[in-house]
């Protein structure tokens, strides 16, 4: 099957998203960008390849065997390349531990981290047999993280090796994991997998059938931020723009104005009816208004930036924020408090400045006139989702709002699709 | 700087000399007793200082070229030392911080002190700040030549004559003060009659752009072209000269189908035709300008090679009505045109050069060409149909110079254009 | 409520007017009334009011407006005043005006007039060249003709049929508005605790949208109040306050800077008002008796050329004598060329005459006071220990 592959390497994630032949969506990955570009491209593209396997598996198996069974495959198969960096990760904690830790220290340490990884194993396990499907993350850091800083917590209040020490071993070695490449493919795991949900012979069929299609990638695009680090031709990368207006446009067709906040910049986009930009603007030197801005806010009142949103809209009178210069965030913050005001109601204002802005950058563009899709990490705020609504309403009228759930790929989509067209 | 070499032409190695040889004299002024009169280049009188024998230094030149030569970054930082804001015009910073560096000039010879501050005031409110400030430094007179701006988009005839009463009344009694010479119109209408030829033969230069491929780059070469006419060598014979050997060489590409020299070689094969609106940046000249012609770019139209007289609208100097044509050249110059017609101009370039875009490059210096220029674009898009590009640097002041972002952003307006010109 | 009170919140709702409704009641109570605005720093208002126009001064939105379309039309690195006034532009709420007349303050103003242009075709924009060159043989000519092709044109919109006569008239008006603010100034100058200078910049903001008349007895009623409700003194230095001449700094920055120990004894705000100190002479032409009054008696200010190095030298040291100041306050825009360019000029010209400085930037919506509260705190802390001296 031939298949077009579209990469967005941005500052902080890296997506892949595979399409058929007809620009159907076979799969996506995404990874963190780290340091290493290549690396990170690699790995969301591999996910892309093992997600588009998945797919293929699904129509197969769900032919044969239903949807059910399906899921306890994916489900088995995560849990098989999770075993298998889980596994590295603790060999490499312990060549840290035997070259880089006193020896006094190296018992307890040894002792703690076998702890830490046998539990991990157990509650993966676990999970896996109580079939708790909740979502999680996609980052391996991330679900391993959260565990082993709860378990390292324990041992250390319990008299073993310190929370510190065991930290500063994780926080080496998990960075060394995500550089290096691990065999996560689909035909690694997909056997340990099957014998995991007892080798059902419709998942074997529907697997093997899966499996045997060849997936061709054809073409591929390169787009982002890391763009011109991919080893692509020239014709085959694209810059993010393009791609997030061609992306915005196959999740919606009928948009024809796209915003997109992420954590450095904020593009304003229009589009025509077949995806192609006709104007753009981008914001300047200045943060301000940029997702890093809510960023500093949080750090500042010392909460997750997920719970910003939240607690944003829990604000019955949204004070007035005229800047959002980053460098004066915190000072902003603190005075206000000081005057009294209620954070809910700052935070409230907060969002809304961040959109002024945003919605300065799209009235540089022509505004919006039509259909409009919201995209980048700040889409998935509530608050800011809200202000942006409020605002656009009362700019512009009513107006359709399109925010995908997974619109952080709009990018890699649009650069999937150029693949297609490209090679067409 | 960057050390990106490229072709030079003929005209180029002349116009080298040409500056080279002025600035000696320009050395040796305090012993020839020459005297020297600074002025600006929108509304600069060079045949009127000349025909009484005195020799013109322009110190936005003089700023641009330490930009160039890499100097900049010190000199302004020297001013800004002296209590000058970050926030204003960075030519006058970079002059500011020569002259308290021992205002070695360009080409390493040491200008000599004014004997006249000319301050015309053309278009340019920071001029009126500028020479206030270096007369702070010399002890000279300094004689302000009042332009009228076209606001109602004319040189009003009451303005006209307003000017042409300073002339008679304040600044030649002034140049026969200081060079203890009278004033000679008939030296002056020799002067006037050079200026016109070079005029003439520069027109044709510019408008040589309007062929395919364009044998010019109006921009990043068009400031070479201008260079002899906007500084010290309008109204001489070696001015009129130059252009005669320019014209012969444009002409010739315009016979053999050839493109400019450019710092990606000769651009024969030019993807994008655009007219662009604002100042170049200096201090990453090259590397700049190697954007635009890797891409293919190739400017055919642009604003800025305006700002020392509009000519190609028309206007020459005239012998016949020395102080009359005077009045008209000053009030002509682009920075004194009003918001409405600048939109006029670049949507008459757009049509008359057959472009593919415009672009608007937005200098933090400077508020006479940036303050509007977003409307200027907006204005144009909805006038010509064709989208606009934007971006921000600044003339002389490096930390305004972000190559990637810059980079992006013309990739992302190439790619655009490009994406355009498929469907079309 | 008081006397004061009432006056204050008074001049206050002018001030917040952003829709100019009571400019719409000035025009709805006549038919055929027009009003004209301008832009700082300094148009001759008695030009609009010789035709029967209400004159209005456009000051953009301060700190009550929410920016998106002024950003559309402004990059970061330009100061903030245009980005109200076009965000009030267009949303259609300038419309009442049917001329504007934009001063050559900066080249911001200048380039603004051309958006007006573009924007609102239907309306009289002029762009008005103020003399720079004080010389009286060039620059009388000169500011009596513009004036005049003004005044003309005025008169046609307004279909007023004796401008002259209505000049002379408003001449008469604005120098009876001139007296009353030097009376103000010097009160406040000799008892700054009976007018803080809040008060002060509201009443005088209320002189940019009101009938001459009318302000008069509002400003009447001000100076009655404060004979009323005199003030008590605090231990306070005195500044004077300068480079705030166009885009106007929020209320709240006037009151931190006196409340953190610094009462403004002169200042630049809104001064267009006081551009002409002396009396405009009501005998002979009335255009020329205007144009000689700006070459004979304006004040300096930055966005006039001064054609004397000595008097920039030393502007400040006068300035501060005559207000008997310890110290000077340089409080300008962010991005404001006028102000800015000039500063190093002024202080150097302070420092050497040995008067103490601060230095701070602001925008017309600048929410945060803390940093100016200690700026000027610090200030009046040390002017007190070592400047008495
Ligand atoms: S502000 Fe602009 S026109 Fe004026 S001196 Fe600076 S760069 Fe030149
Ligand atoms: S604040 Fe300064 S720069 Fe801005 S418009 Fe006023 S004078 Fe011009």
């Amino acid at each position: 099957m031939d298949c077009f592959i579209g990469i967005d390497l941005g500052s902080t994630t890296t997506k892949a998203v595979m399409l058929d032949s007809h620009g159907e969506v076979l799969g996506r990955g995404i990874t963190n960008s780290r340091s290493d570009y290549d690396r990170a491209a690699e790995v969301a593209k591999t996910e892309a390849i093992i997600t588009a396997r998945f797919n293929l598996l699904r129509r197969e198996v769900e032919k044969v065997a239903g949807t059910e069974l399906l899921e306890q495959l994916l489900e088995a198969f995560r849990l098989e390349q999770l075993l298998v960096q889980l596994g590295r990760l603790e060999e490499l904690i312990h060549d840290e531990i035997g070259g880089g830790v006193s020896p006094d220290l190296q018992g307890a340490a040894r002792e703690g981290v076998e702890h830490i990884f046998r539990k991990i194993r157990h509650e993966e396990d676990a999970r896996f047999n109580a079939n708790d499907r909740r979502r999680r993350s996609d980052f391996f850091r991330d679900i391993v993280g959260s565990a082993y800083f709860r378990l390292a917590e324990e041992i250390g209040n319990e008299g073993g090796a310190s929370f510190d020490l065991l930290l500063s071993l994780y926080d080496k070695c998990i960075i060394l994991v995500e550089n290096e490449p691990l065999e996560l493919g689909f035909h690694q795991h997909i056997d340990p997998a099957l014998a995991r949900i007892g080798e059902p012979p419709a998942a074997r069929k529907g697997v093997q059938e899966a499996a045997s299609i060849p997936l061709n990638v054809q073409s591929s695009v390169g787009t982002g931020y890391g763009r011109v680090r991919l080893p692509f031709p020239k014709e085959n990368i694209r810059s993010e723009i393009l791609c997030h207006g061609l992306g915005a446009h196959m999740m919606f067709p009928g948009t024809r104005s796209v915003l997109d906040i992420g954590g450095q910049d904020t593009k304003a986009i229009q589009i025509d009816a077949s995806g192609i930009v006709t104007r753009f603007q981008m914001n300047d030197r200045c943060a301000a208004g940029c997702g890093r801005y809510l960023g500093y806010i949080a750090d500042e009142m010392n909460i997750g930036l997920h719970e910003l949103g939240p607690m944003a809209s829990k604000s019955t009178r949204p004070v007035r924020i005229n800047s959002t210069c980053t460098v004066f965030a915190g000072a902003e913050l603190r005075e206000r408090l000081s005057l009294g005001e209620a954070r809910e109601d700052i935070l409230a204002g907060l969002h809304r400045a961040v959109i002024l802005r945003a919605m300065s950058l799209l009235a540089r563009t022509g505004g919006v006139d039509d259909e409009f899709t919201f995209t980048g990490g700040v889409a998935r705020n509530e608050a800011a989702v809200s202000a942006l609504r409020q605002l656009i309403e009362e700019n512009y009228g009513q107006r359709t709002l399109n925010i995908s759930p997974s619109s952080i790929y709009t990018g890699a989509l649009g650069g999937a699709v150029f693949a297609l067209r490209g090679a067409a | 700087m960057s050390q990106l070499e490229m072709k030079k032409d003929q005209s180029m190695v002349l116009q080298k000399q040409m500056i080279a040889s002025h600035f000696e004299r320009l050395e040796q002024a305090p012993e020839t007793k020459e005297p020297v009169v600074y002025t600006f280049v929108p509304g600069n009188l060079t045949e009127l200082i000349r025909s009484f024998g005195c020799l013109p230094v322009l110190p936005e030149i003089n700023a641009l070229q330490s930009g160039m030569r890499g100097k900049s970054r010190a000199y302004i930082r020297e001013a800004e030392r002296h209590g000058h804001s970050e926030d204003v015009c960075t030519y006058v910073k970079c002059d500011v911080g020569m002259m308290k560096s021992g205002n070695i000039g360009p080409t390493g010879t040491r200008l000599p002190k004014p004997d006249l501050l000319l301050l015309s005031y053309t278009g340019c409110y920071t001029f009126m700040k500028w020479f206030e400030l270096l007369r702070e430094e010399y002890d000279c007179p300094t004689v302000f030549l009042h332009v009228p701006y076209q606001g109602d988009g004319v040189l009003e005839p009451q303005h006209r004559a307003y000017v042409i009463k300073q002339l008679k009344e304040k600044l030649i009694p002034m140049l026969e003060q200081i060079s203890g010479k009278e004033f000679d119109e008939e030296a002056l209408a020799q002067r006037l009659a050079w200026s016109s030829q070079a005029e003439d033969d520069l027109v044709a230069v510019l408008e040589a752009a309007k062929n395919s491929p364009s044998p010019i780059d109006s921009y990043f070469g068009g400031v070479y072209y201008v260079g002899p006419i906007f500084s010290a060598f309008r109204g001489t014979a070696e001015g009129a000269e130059y252009y005669k050997l320019l014209r012969a060489e444009v002409e010739a590409r315009v016979a053999a189908g050839q493109g400019p020299e450019t710092p990606s070689g000769r651009l024969d094969e030019q993807r994008f035709r655009l007219v662009v609106e604002g100042p170049p940046n200096w201090t990453h000249f090259r590397e700049f300008w190697k954007m635009f012609s890797d891409e293919g770019a190739c400017v055919v139209a642009s604003t800025y090679t305006k700002v020392g007289g509009t000519y190609e609208r028309g206007f020459r100097h005239d012998p016949k009505d020395p102080l009359g044509t005077l009045a008209d050249y000053c009030g002509g110059c682009y920075t004194n045109l009003n918001l409405p017609d600048r939109v006029q101009m670049l949507c008459d370039y757009v049509t008359e050069y057959a472009a593919d875009g415009f672009l608007i490059n937005s200098v933090k210096s400077c508020n006479s060409f940036s303050a509007g220029q977003l409307v200027i674009l907006q204005e144009v898009e909805k006038r010509t149909g064709i989208p606009g590009g934007f971006i921000e640097t600044d003339l002389v002041d490096p930390r305004y110079f972000s190559p990637a972002n810059i980079k992006n952003r013309l990739e992302s307006y190439f790619q655009m254009l490009a994406a355009r010109k498929a469907v079309a | 409520m008081s006397l004061r009170a009432a006056v204050v919140d008074r001049a206050d709702a002018l001030a917040c007017d952003l829709d100019l409704n009571h400019v719409k009641e000035w025009l709805a109570e006549v038919p055929g009334r027009k009003a004209a605005g301008y832009l700082p720093v300094y148009a001759p208002r008695e030009l609009i009011a010789a035709v029967g126009m209400l004159p209005v001064g456009v000051h953009g939105g301060g700190d009550r407006l929410e920016i998106i379309k002024g950003d559309a039309c402004y990059q970061s690195y330009i100061c903030h005043l245009p980005r109200s006034v076009v965000e009030l532009l267009l949303a259609g709420r300038l419309d009442c005006l049917s001329a504007v007349l934009f001063p050559s303050t900066c080249d911001v103003i200048r380039n603004l007039s051309g958006i007006w242009k573009l924007q609102k075709p239907g309306t009289y924009v002029r762009y008005l060249d103020l003399p720079q060159v004080l010389d009286p043989s060039i620059g009388v000519p000169f500011w009596t003709m513009e004036m005049e092709h003004v005044l003309g044109e005025l008169a046609e919109l307004a279909g007023c049929e004796d401008p002259k006569g209505g000049l002379r008239q408003a001449i008469a008006d604005y120098n009876a508005v001139r007296e009353r603010l030097q009376v103000l100034y010097a009160h406040r100058r000799d008892r700054p605790w009976d007018i803080p200078t809040a008060e002060l910049y509201l009443l005088m903001r209320a002189l940019e949208s009101l009938p001459a008349q009318t302000w008069m007895d509002l400003s009447a009623d001000y100076l009655s109040a404060i004979e009323q409700e005199p003030g008590r003194p605090r231990d306070n230095c005195r500044v004077v306050l300068t480079g705030a001449f166009c885009e106007q700094p929020p209320l709240g920055l006037l009151k931190t800077i006196e409340r953190a120990g610094c009462y403004i004894v002169d200042d630049d705000l809104l001064q267009g008002n006081r551009m002409l100190q002396g009396p405009v002479s009501t005998d002979g032409d009335p255009v020329q008796a205007l144009a000689e009054a700006f070459i004979y008696t304006s004040v300096k200010n930055s966005v006039i050329y001064e054609d004397d190095p000595d008097g920039k030298r030393n502007l400040m040291k006068t300035r501060v004598e005559a207000a008997r100041a310890d110290g000077i306050v340089f409080a300008a825009p962010s991005f404001c060329d006028p102000a800015l360019l000039d500063r190093p000029m002024l202080r150097a010209g302070a420092e050497a005459a040995g008067i103490p400085c601060i230095a701070f930037k602001y925008a017309e919506n600048t929410g945060q006071f803390q940093p100016f509260r200690e700026q000027a705190g610090t200030f009046s802390d040390s002017i007190k220990l070592w400047g008495a001296g």
